[in-house]
Parts: C-alpha cells; sequence; structure tokens
C-alpha cells in the first residue's frame, strides 16, 4: 500500500501541468481524454504505490484541483505531541 | 482504481476560506495559487468570519465570488480607499484588498501611497505579472524594459515610457509601512515563503502596527505567449533581477512576528 495518495478533482483541473513539473515521483500525468470543461485534466497513475503523499502537487496547484491522504506515522501523533 | 481511504488522513484540503467556486483565471495562471495562499493563512489565523475582502479591477476582479469572506469591489485602483473606510468604521475587522499592478500601480498609485503614509491598519496583497492582463496583456507600470507587450510591440522603451515601478521599494520608505515585503510564486520554496509572508502580513494588521503590503511576482502565461511551465520560469529569469525578492520593510515591533510564522512553517 502506497504511504500516500492524491484525490483529483477532475472537472476542476484546467490542465496546466505545473504539478506534473513538482512530483518527485513523477507518478502525475496528464490524460488523454478531455474533462468537462475542456481541458486535458492531470491523473495519478501509481501502480506501484511510489506516492508518499509529499503536498508538493497540492502546493504548486493554482485550482486547488488536489487532496493529499497518508498514512499515519506510527507513533506520529506521540511525536507531533513532543513537536508541539 | 479507487484506493481504500479510511487509513489515510488528509494532509492537505481545500481551505475554507475559498468558496466552491470553479475560477475564471487561465490555466496555470498564480492568481489562484496566491488567493489559496491567503485562504490557509486566513484559516491557520481562524479569522475567517471577520475577515473583509476589497476586491480590484482587473483579472481579480471576481476575488470576492472566490474568498469566502464578506467581500466588496472597489473603483479601479480605489482599494485602500475603500479599505480604509471599512477599517476605521469597524476597527475589529480584518481588512485587506487583493490589487494586480495595473489596478495599485496605476491608477492606484495614489491611494496606496496615501494609505501608507496615514499608517492605515490595513493588509494589501499586491499581485505583479508585468501586464494588464484582463483587457489582453498591454503595457503596465511594472512591465520590464524591452518587454514586447500589445501597446509596447518593439519592446517597452524606457526613454519613452518609462521604467519599471518598483512598488515594495516605493513603500517601504514612508513611515506608515510597518511590514513591506516582495516574493515569489515561481517554485515550492518560494511558494511556502509567499504564504508565510502574507499570514505575517495579517498578523501585523491583527496587532494594529500599520501598514502591511506583500508584492507576490505571478505569471501570465496568456500575455506572456508562454507554457504556465515556462511562464514560471521568466518570473525566476526575467522578473526577478529586476524586482528583487526580499524584506523591504520590517518595523522593529514586526519582527517576533516574522519569527513566529517562520517557526510554524
Amino acid at each position: 500500500m502506497a504511504k500516500g495518495t492524491v484525490v483529483i478533482d477532475t472537472n476542476r483541473c484546467k490542465g496546466c501541468e505545473l504539478c506534473t513539473t513538482v512530483c518527485p515521483q513523477h507518478i502525475l500525468v496528464m490524460a488523454d481524454f478531455f474533462n468537462a470543461r475542456g481541458y486535458r485534466p492531470v491523473q495519478l497513475v501509481d501502480p506501484e504505490g511510489k506516492c508518499t503523499g509529499c503536498t508538493l502537487c497540492a502546493i504548486m496547484c493554482p485550482d486547488v484541483v488536489l487532496t493529499v491522504y497518508r498514512l499515519p506515522v506510527k507513533g506520529g501523533a506521540a511525536r507531533a505531541a513532543v513537536a508541539a | 482504481m479507487s484506493t481504500d481511504l479510511s487509513q489515510y488522513e488528509v494532509v492537505y484540503r481545500r481551505p475554507e476560506a475559498l468558496t466552491e467556486v470553479y475560477t475564471h483565471y487561465c490555466p496555470g495562471c498564480t492568481h489562484g495559487l496566491i488567493h489559496r495562499l491567503v485562504a490557509e493563512a486566513i484559516d491557520e489565523l481562524g479569522i475567517r468570519e471577520r475577515t473583509i475582502a476589497v476586491a480590484p479591477v482587473g483579472c481579480a476582479v471576481f476575488a470576492y465570488n472566490y474568498f469566502n469572506v464578506d467581500g466588496c469591489e472597489a473603483p479601479h485602483g480605489r482599494a485602500p480607499a475603500m479599505a480604509t473606510g471599512l477599517k476605521r468604521t469597524q476597527p475589529d475587522k480584518i481588512v485587506f484588498t487583493y490589487q494586480g499592478d495595473g489596478d495599485l500601480a496605476a491608477i492606484g498609485t495614489n491611494e496606496i501611497i496615501h494609505a501608507a503614509l496615514r499608517g492605515e491598519n490595513l493588509t494589501v496583497i499586491f499581485v505583479n505579472n508585468a501586464n494588464y492582463g484582463m483587457t489582453g496583456g498591454q503595457m503596465a507600470p511594472t512591465t520590464l524594459a524591452g518587454m514586447v507587450t500589445t501597446s509596447s510591440p518593439y519592446g517597452r522603451d524606457p526613454h519613452l515610457a518609462g521604467y519599471p515601478m518598483r512598488v515594495a521599494e516605493l513603500i517601504s520608505v514612508l513611515p506608515g509601512a510597518a511590514y513591506v515585503v516582495r516574493r515569489s510564486v515561481h517554485d515550492v520554496a518560494n511558494v511556502n515563503k509567499t504564504k508565510a509572508a502574507i499570514k505575517t502580513a495579517f498578523m501585523v494588521q491583527m496587532e494594529g502596527l500599520g501598514l502591511s503590503l506583500v508584492e507576490v511576482l505571478s505569471s501570465c502565461p496568456t500575455n506572456w505567449h508562454m507554457t504556465p511551465v515556462e511562464a514560471l520560469r521568466w518570473i525566476e529569469d526575467a522578473m526577478v533581477p529586476v524586482f528583487p525578492l526580499g524584506d523591504y520593510k520590517v518595523a522593529e515591533a514586526v519582527v517576533p512576528l516574522t519569527k513566529r510564522t517562520r517557526a510554524a512553517r
């Protein structure tokens, strides 16, 4: 199971490709179909489960298309509490 | 290819301070990105219910539809004047203007200078993309020397049309300004720095320290005739040398706030 994943709001995407340039795993690719508004949206192609949920794609996206998920780290809550 | 998301936790989601409306911006335009940074800052400071946005004339003219806060629309360039009235009559509200370079640096130059001179307690988000985007890419006061636009087809000749205006430097020398910085959104590191600056700017207003202005270098892929990716590179290669990034004025009282936002990043 991948450490992270993204959910793409396909119809919100305008196909600007900025997210694909910052993805360190190169798993965001442009689709070969058009969305309801006539743009080629971005797609997550991650059969090997490479996504780490780093959020770089979401940081660069001008249209807030991506919601990013990450598996909770074991003991993560405790570590966060120490850090705070 | 649906993944079972029940075991995952959300690490990034749409900020509450943005509405669900699709923006009208061109693909790859960083207006949407800067909107998002403002919204994230509003959410993190917990001020959404008492924030008022003042939209400009220009590409961001519909900003009041996109921010999930109260908003109004100012005449061209007059956002700081309108925001002054809103803030003086409702000092408990957080008032920010969101202005482009055709708005703030051309027809609205006087308004921003006098708002800074009066030390109005406002936050100004100034988006500089070096041309008039909405009307088709004409030369703006911030257009670079030699830059081709629809109204400078041979490139801007400084002897004929003047030199580009550096707003952050100009405002930073005025006594009422508390926090004046220039940032860019051409890569992830700079986006994060821009977000911290916007958050600091709102905190300056919450503390009542004076005018805070964040100038953000932004791309205009359509009118620059570039792809969105090329446009971001052009910001870095062509715009940053003319409009150097940095902190132009950080009043003494603001320094502890910048440390707080830097630590939280």
